[in-house]
């Protein structure tokens, strides 16, 4: 710990977590290499390919843009998430289905932003869902499957799956 | 032997997993967020590394001075004289540098290494290097290297060159009823793996070199590890980590950056992580060729074609990297899928002082189908034919011989395509309708085809090279492991691979796993690349399938019928009596298949896949932006190993492709990338994809993988084509040059304007 550090307490997938850091490193930085959570990637540092997409308080951000200290009390979601317990998520379940990953780097991302619109939006329409992913770049599927994939799990999207989602607020 | 090892039966019996959609391999991981790709990778003692590189496009290196503020003694710093065998980059010729020795030949060349412990202070270090330079003239175009005025390769600035030729094309013109000329230009592509680069080394003077990485080609690595650190095979070792796509940009740029890790590695006694950021891979690692094509054509009254003259140029930036290579497939695509007596393809690629092009999914191809298909519609146009019964009356089919006078012995329905494609797509309803509606409309729209092949596999005598080696074994916690250095990066390797050997030996898909992408474990099964995963290196698992059931029916007595355990009791036998329980086959070209390197003649490729595009595109004329409203794809790849991945392939080409004509330009600026992020790089999002509807027509290849062809980069070479055709269709206007921008389209459109309407009161 150095003399600039301070302490960020915040809710990390449901757990309390605690870490000393410089307030100005990034959140993407603190979730990979101060508590291990590597699902979150990097792929361009400038908030442009989405593919360190996390929710924090509810809301879907870019965390290579979020200084830590500004996820101080806050409530964080990763792709670490998702899964229950090892079970994945309806959501999880149609991109294997569908075919919604590829490489898989930009998946995380993808899956956080579209958690995130089926959470606010349980039953999305084309447009809606393209809107909602917008902020994420995929190189490999030209995003056809990962539509069909949202479509799929917004079938089996249940109100009570919206309720938990927004409950993270 | 056994019946089932019969080679013949495979392409021909119903299958149980080939052709099931059956979920990814490694998906659950990937979902999950698990899998673990380099950057995610520790080591206790981790270093990182950085890289001083070329501000200037060419010149000496005149002196490199050190910050003083920076206490360089907590670095590790590496320059080319830290290297202890040979300072080069082994491709095809080793006129590549590891690291520039007193020269460099393009901006962001490496020049030097540094590595520390804290990841953030090495990155600024990079700035307190000075380089000083004594500058030498540039050249930045095809054109001005091919003047050969200022020579900055070799003796001539000739990287490659070739000479295809078919009948005589210079006694076709007088008896010519049409002859039509035309000139194309693509732009260059930067892949745009959403991974950037990225490799970890360990060095110890016992154990020689080991290097983790994000890479297409595990042994490309290891044979210039080999040469720069001047070890036997044994003491280098290569493997590959999850890699978050490549799209032939991890084909060649590995070989560099693990050479730097490693030599970072030997320098500071650390291992040591290099993973560029988005800048730096951007403006160091290679992009597509841009290339410029010429073609002269004669045809005969019916339409019918006399003689093609194709001249074909490629920059291939500063080294020679792959660009022989890519030249010869693009040579090898420029006729497109047509009946040509007479052809005569000329083809160069030139150096210049950019960084060196390299691979990028259709390897010269899309370049070459990109001039001939707007050719074709050029051709129409200037004969007054319809775009499409051009093409249908100049098609190859079974039986004809291609510009290399290979022999289509295999059926070829490209016909067939086109007819499913114009059905799909209500071509012809379609084009009327926007025929009707445009005048009165801001927003014009149009319809565009693009009809090609793409050759599977290595060119040429590429794959009798390659000669590689593949199996499977069995561990003895009874799983069967495909044995193979060809990787996955979501192209499907791992899934259709083990479908395969699922398959052929009667196990479920869960029995079998891949084998980890290591070259201390698994054979040479060549490079993954050329659409020759499921197809060449897919055949060898069937066949070394087969031959390992046919081993333990002959040896330990595994009946005609078995089930799983019956299969894995009688590899425990023959574990106890024989040992190892594996089955290696080396690659077999098919019968027939020969190519002259010589006459450059032949069977330029065991196989091909063919396929028709249809684009729908709407041109507004307020905004002057150019949408892609619809595409259909339909296609022949032999037999689709998994319907749900062989989609996913067709469509995320295709989404590239829209990104090469639509939207993707790499702006050089004294040689160096300007636009080396992603806020203005730009490719297609979720929201500029449109519906893309992907058609399969099945012909199951004898010689294939379960009949499987190539269908990696077939979908990337028809977007460019049939959406500047259907631009044409919609506003009258042929551009000719790709990416085609917003700006272009204002330009000409709004010249061609100002020329039409000149009297507006």
């Amino acid at each position: 710990m150095s003399a600039s550090d301070i302490t960020i307490r915040f809710n990390v997938n449901g757990e309390a977590r605690e870490i000393q850091a410089p307030p100005m490193k990034r959140l993407l930085d603190v979730l990979r290499d101060d508590l291990g959570l590597t699902g979150t990637k990097e792929g361009c540092g400038e908030g442009e390919c989405g593919s360190c997409s996390v929710r924090m308080n509810g809301d879907l951000v870019n965390s290579c843009l979020v200084p830590v200290l500004q996820a101080h009390g806050a409530t964080v979601e990763t792709v670490e998430g998702l899964a229950q317990n090892g079970v994945l998520s309806p959501l999880q379940r149609a991109f294997l289905r569908c075919g919604g990953a590829q490489c898989g780097i930009c998946t995380p991302g993808m899956l956080m932003a579209a958690t995130h619109l089926l959470a606010r939006n349980p039953h999305p329409n084309l447009a809606e869902i393209r809107e909602g992913l917008a902020g994420n770049l995929c190189r490999c599927t030209g995003f056809i499957r990962i539509f069909e994939s949202v479509i799929q799990a917004a079938g089996s999207f249940t109100e009570q799956d919206a309720a938990r989602s927004l409950d993270a607020r | 032997m056994a019946a089932a090892a019969s080679p013949t039966m495979s392409t021909h019996a119903t299958t149980r997993i080939v052709g099931a959609p059956v979920p990814r391999k490694e998906g659950v991981e990937k979902l999950l967020g698990a899998a673990c790709y380099v950057d995610d990778i520790e080591r206790v003692g981790l270093w990182h590394g950085a890289t001083v590189r070329s501000t200037v496009p060419r010149g000496l290196i005149r002196s490199i001075r050190f910050d003083r503020n920076i206490d360089w003694s907590e670095f590790a710093v590496v320059t080319a004289a830290d290297i202890p065998g040979e300072n080069h980059i082994q491709l095809i010729f080793a006129d590549q540098p590891c690291l520039a020795d007193g020269k460099v030949n393009h901006c962001d060349e490496a020049i030097l290494l540094l590595a520390h412990p804290d990841k953030h202070k090495v990155r600024r270090a990079v700035n307190a290097v000075q380089v000083e330079y004594e500058l030498f003239p540039p050249v930045f175009t095809i054109e001005e290297s091919e003047r050969q005025e200022t020579i900055v390769w070799g003796h001539d600035n000739l990287l490659k060159s070739f000479l295809l030729q078919k009948g005589d094309v210079d006694s076709a013109w007088p008896a010519a009823a049409h002859i039509v000329e035309g000139e194309y230009r693509t732009g260059a592509q930067e892949h745009l793996y959403i991974e950037n680069n990225g490799i970890i080394a360990e060095y110890s003077s016992a154990g020689g070199v080991t290097v983790w990485g994000s890479l297409q080609c595990p042994f490309y690595v290891h044979r210039t590890l080999l040469a720069v650190f001047d070890l036997p095979a044994d003491k280098v070792r290569v493997i590959q980590t999850e890699t978050g796509g490549a799209f032939g940009g991890k084909e060649d740029y590995p070989s560099t950056l693990a050479s730097h890790a490693a030599l970072l590695a030997r320098k500071s006694g650390h291992p040591v992580k290099m993973v560029y950021d988005r800048v730096e891979d951007l403006a160091a690692t290679t992009k597509r060729h841009p290339s410029r094509v010429r073609h002269r054509t004669a045809l005969d009254e019916h339409g019918k074609l006399l003689a093609m003259d194709i001249e074909l140029a490629t920059d291939g930036g500063a080294y020679s990297t792959l660009s022989s290579t890519v030249l010869s497939r693009a040579t090898l695509h420029s006729p497109g899928p047509y009946s040509c007596p007479n052809v005569r393809v000329s083809s160069r690629s030139w150096a210049t002082n950019t960084v060196p092009y390299g691979a990028f999914r259709g390897f010269g191809a899309p370049q070459a189908i990109f001039a001939i298909e707007r050719h074709m519609d050029e051709i129409a146009a200037a004969i007054g034919m319809d775009p499409v019964e051009l093409r249908r009356r100049n098609f190859l089919h079974q039986g004809d011989t291609t510009a290399t006078e290979q022999l289509m012995r295999e059926p070829v329905i490209v016909d067939k395509l086109l007819d499913r494609a114009l059905s799909e797509s209500d071509y012809y309803a379609r084009r009327e309708q926007f025929a009707r509606e445009n005048p009165d409309n801001p927003v014009k729209r149009g319809m565009g085809i693009a009809a090609f092949y793409h050759g599977s596999g290595f060119t040429g005598s590429g794959e009798r090279y390659l000669n590689s080696l593949a199996g499977i074994d069995v561990t003895s916690d009874n799983k069967v492991r495909v044995l193979v250095s060809s990787t996955e990066f979501g192209q499907g390797t791992n899934t259709v691979l083990t479908q395969i050997a699922a398959e052929a030996i009667g196990l479920g898909y869960s029995d079998v796993e891949m084998a980890p992408a290591d070259t201390g474990i698994v054979p040479n099964s060549g490079p993954t690349v050329a659409s020759r995963t499921a197809m060449v290196v897919g055949r060898l698992i069937e066949r070394a399938s087969r031959q390992l059931v046919s081993k333990l029916q002959e040896h330990v007595g595994l009946s005609t019928h078995f089930s799983p355990s019956d299969f894995f009791e009688a590899c425990r036998r023959y574990r106890i009596a024989h040992g190892e329980v594996a089955s290696l086959c080396r690659y077999e070209a098919p019968p027939g298949v020969y190519w002259d390197d010589e006459k450059y003649k032949g069977e330029a490729y065991p196989a091909y896949a063919w396929s028709v595009h249809v684009a729908q595109v709407a041109v507004d004329t307020i905004t002057y932006s150019a949408e892609v409203e619809e595409f259909w794809a339909v296609q022949e790849t032999g037999r689709v190993i998994n319907p749900v991945l062989a989609g996913g392939q067709i469509e995320g080409g295709i989404a590239q492709g829209i990104g090469y004509a639509l939207y993707e330009k790499v702006i050089l600026q004294n040689g160096h990338m300007a636009n080396n992020q992603m806020t203005n790089y730009i490719m297609p999002t979720a929201e500029d994809v449109p519906p893309i509807h992907a058609c399969f027509e099945e012909i199951p290849f004898e010689h294939g993988g379960y009949g499987a062809k190539g269908i990696g980069e077939l979908p990337h070479d028809g977007p460019a084509p049939a959406i500047l055709n259907a631009i044409k269709d919609a506003t009258g206007v042929s551009f000719s040059s790709i990416p085609l921008l917003p700006e272009d389209l204002h330009a000409t459109l709004c010249a061609r304007e100002s020329v039409e309407e000149p009297t507006i009161v």
